[in-house]
């Protein structure tokens, strides 16, 4: 069992993250840290650079505790990707950060949060920043 | 001085709400357009073309010069951004503009091309004022065999100059010219290539070429390219350049606008060749030569200024002789007989305040751009993560609608996709689209033109080979045809000259 994060570069991701370390050190187990990045745009705001990921390896290699940190580069939703990840590493928990959203922007583009939610087979942590 | 009461009086009809309006719109749609790799003013133009038949022509063309500014502007924003050009005219940019991005220098860079583009372009639109009239001059003095043979120069240029391979850009020509005698011969009355179906009799129409092509084919070629890696977003400041920017930056802009201005203005032009001569000059007189390749300011400032000025020179055959030397002024001048204005040597005495409505709709336009470009480069960034599904969805809405708009008939959506198809073929297999769109559009007056030469002679062949102007233009399209062949007899009968072979062979084999 794991505990599964998605991981995007911004306050949201970071706040996941802390989130997911601090799950991952409650409950004994390893950490799956995942960042994806569409394949149908120019360029993804939410695409963590190399160094970034390096930079949370390193992080996380500091606290001592057992991670994965993979970027899923096919496909273009976050929500498929991650609960994809989910059922392969078998999570015990995922968590995600939350962020704000407009019901015109829920109508228009969906809630990743929300299908998460609705979808997991396991218990979701949904974290905003402080 | 005559030149500038004429500006003037254009400046007056321009000054209109609706034309600032229109004016607006152009440069925004254009910078947009501009910005995304893959649609270009002439994709924009062609799929515009149906909606504007509607507006008053001044009106549709101060939108199409507005777009075609505004793509020159555009383009470099995704070069230095991500290294991935929205042009072919940005390609150089992208060598420096890139890394000096990468160096933290994305708003200094994008300063000197916005810039340098609103110094080249002004220029470029002076000079087009100083030239044109002058070249009209001259050209309402030639007779049929003269036009006759410098459409023929237009046709070697822009497929045999152009391109790597002058083999592919002749066969593109063909296409080009064959679609264009789709359609009831104008002299004899016959039907030529109609295949017994009674919809092409009246010939295939420009807008559903262009929109096939440019729209539908890079459609396809988009899908059949969808999934690749995403690009990390680079943070843009606001656009600024210190004093040692300024410095190194002007004279380049003043260089690249005196390269970029001839080369627009003849067939061979395109903005590719003087970008790249820009480049290439500036890294040679650069007091900085060790920047060079690591993001050197000046490797941004005169590209991008020599393309804003070839911008401005393509506008002078254009108006002019009737002449395209690429793919937009070929599409404008194909919305200018969609009026039934006929482009030419007559247009500026025929239409007098169409011209210079438009020429001052070109200063309005490249001021409002900076204004734009300046304080909005972030924003432009932004449509960068526009999903590209979603885009090209767009984008086909727009071509079969406007290719139903033009006849209202069925049959011109099959012809649509059939010239889809040809565009996706065309670019699967390497072949420019430029000469097969100049092929198209210059086909019924290269036509009309040879033809009357011919009958002026009573049929006999000399009569094509009219006054020394005509001979000149055939020399010129010999030794473009023939130089290939010469050089690879020299290259073959000594070997001293081996560099130059090995480049011919190579171009052979491509």
């Amino acid at each position: 069992m794991t505990v599964l994060v998605g991981y995007v570069p911004n306050s949201f991701g970071e706040a996941a993250l802390s989130a997911a370390v601090a799950e991952a050190g409650r409950r004994e187990e390893s950490l799956v840290v995942v960042n994806m990045s569409r394949d149908d745009v120019l360029v993804d705001a939410h695409r963590a650079a190399s160094e970034q990921l390096d930079r949370v390896r390193r992080d996380l290699a500091e606290l001592g505790l057992a991670a994965e940190v993979r970027r899923v580069e096919e496909g273009s939703d976050a929500a498929e990707a991650l609960l994809a990840v989910a059922a392969e590493v078998d999570a015990s928990v995922l968590v995600i950060g939350l962020r704000h959203r407009t019901p015109v922007g829920k109508l228009l583009l969906g809630s990743n949060a929300q299908r998460i939610l609705l979808e997991a087979g396991c218990p979701v942590l949904a974290v905003k920043p402080a | 001085m005559d030149n500038f009461n004429h500006l003037i009086a254009g400046f007056g009809d321009v000054l209109t709400p609706l034309n600032l309006l229109i004016a607006l719109t152009g440069v925004i749609v254009g910078t947009a357009v501009g910005v995304l790799p893959g649609i270009g003013p002439a994709m924009t133009v062609a799929l515009l073309l149906p909606i504007t038949y509607g507006l008053p022509p001044t009106t549709a063309l101060i939108l199409f010069a507005g777009i075609f500014y505004g793509g020159m502007y555009g383009g470099s924003t995704t070069s230095i951004l991500l290294n991935t050009p929205g042009e072919s005219s940005s390609v150089v940019t992208a060598i420096e503009g890139n890394k000096m991005a990468k160096a933290g220098r994305a708003a200094q860079a994008l300063a000197t091309a916005a810039i340098g583009s609103f110094i080249a372009g002004t220029i470029g639109t002076m000079l087009i004022v100083l030239v044109m009239p002058q070249i009209v001059k001259f050209a309402v003095t030639l007779g049929a065999p003269e036009y006759f043979a410098i459409i023929l120069v237009a046709f070697v240029g822009v497929s045999a100059v152009l391109g790597a391979s002058r083999v592919r850009g002749l066969a593109s020509l063909l296409i080009g010219l064959s679609i264009g005698v789709v359609g009831i011969d104008f002299v004899t009355g016959q039907q030529r290539m109609t295949f017994g179906v009674p919809q092409l009799a009246d010939g295939i129409d420009v807008v559903v070429v262009a929109v096939g092509l440019f729209a539908v084919g890079e459609g396809l070629w988009v899908a059949a390219h969808l999934r690749r890696k995403a690009g990390e977003v680079i943070p843009v400041g606001q656009p600024w350049m210190g004093r040692d920017d300024w410095k190194r930056s002007w004279k380049p802009w003043l260089r690249g606008t005196a390269l970029g201005f001839p080369f627009g203005a003849i067939p061979a032009g395109g903005a590719e060749i003087p970008t790249f001569l820009s480049y290439m000059t500036e890294r040679k007189l650069s007091k900085h030569p060790e920047e060079f390749g690591k993001g050197a300011i000046e490797g941004v400032a005169g590209p991008e200024a020599a393309n804003n000025a070839s911008a401005a020179g393509v506008l002078v055959p254009m108006l002019a002789l009737g002449l395209p030397t690429n793919a937009t002024a070929a599409i404008m001048l194909a919305a200018l007989q969609g009026y039934g204005i006929e482009p030419g040597p007559l247009l500026l005495t025929n239409q007098p305040k169409l011209v210079w409505a438009l020429i001052a709709s070109l200063f309005i336009g490249n001021t409002l751009l900076l204004v734009l470009n300046l304080p909005l480069a972030p924003a432009w960034a932004k449509l960068l993560q526009v999903p590209r599904p979603y885009l090209y969805a767009g984008i086909l809405f727009f071509a079969a609608m406007g290719a139903y708009a033009v006849n209202g008939s069925p049959f011109d959506l099959y012809l649509l996709l059939a010239l889809g198809a040809l565009g996706f073929v065309v670019r699967r297999f390497g072949l420019p689209v430029l000469p097969l769109i100049v092929g198209v559009i210059l086909e019924p007056l290269a036509e009309k033109k040879g033809r009357q030469a011919l009958q002026l002679s009573g049929g006999d062949i000399s009569g094509l080979l009219g006054g020394p102007v005509a001979w000149v233009a055939y020399a010129i399209v010999v030794a473009v045809l023939v130089w290939p062949l010469v050089s690879k007899l020299r290259g073959a009968s000594g070997d001293h000259d081996d560099h130059h072979d090995a480049g011919t062979k190579a171009e052979v084999a491509a």
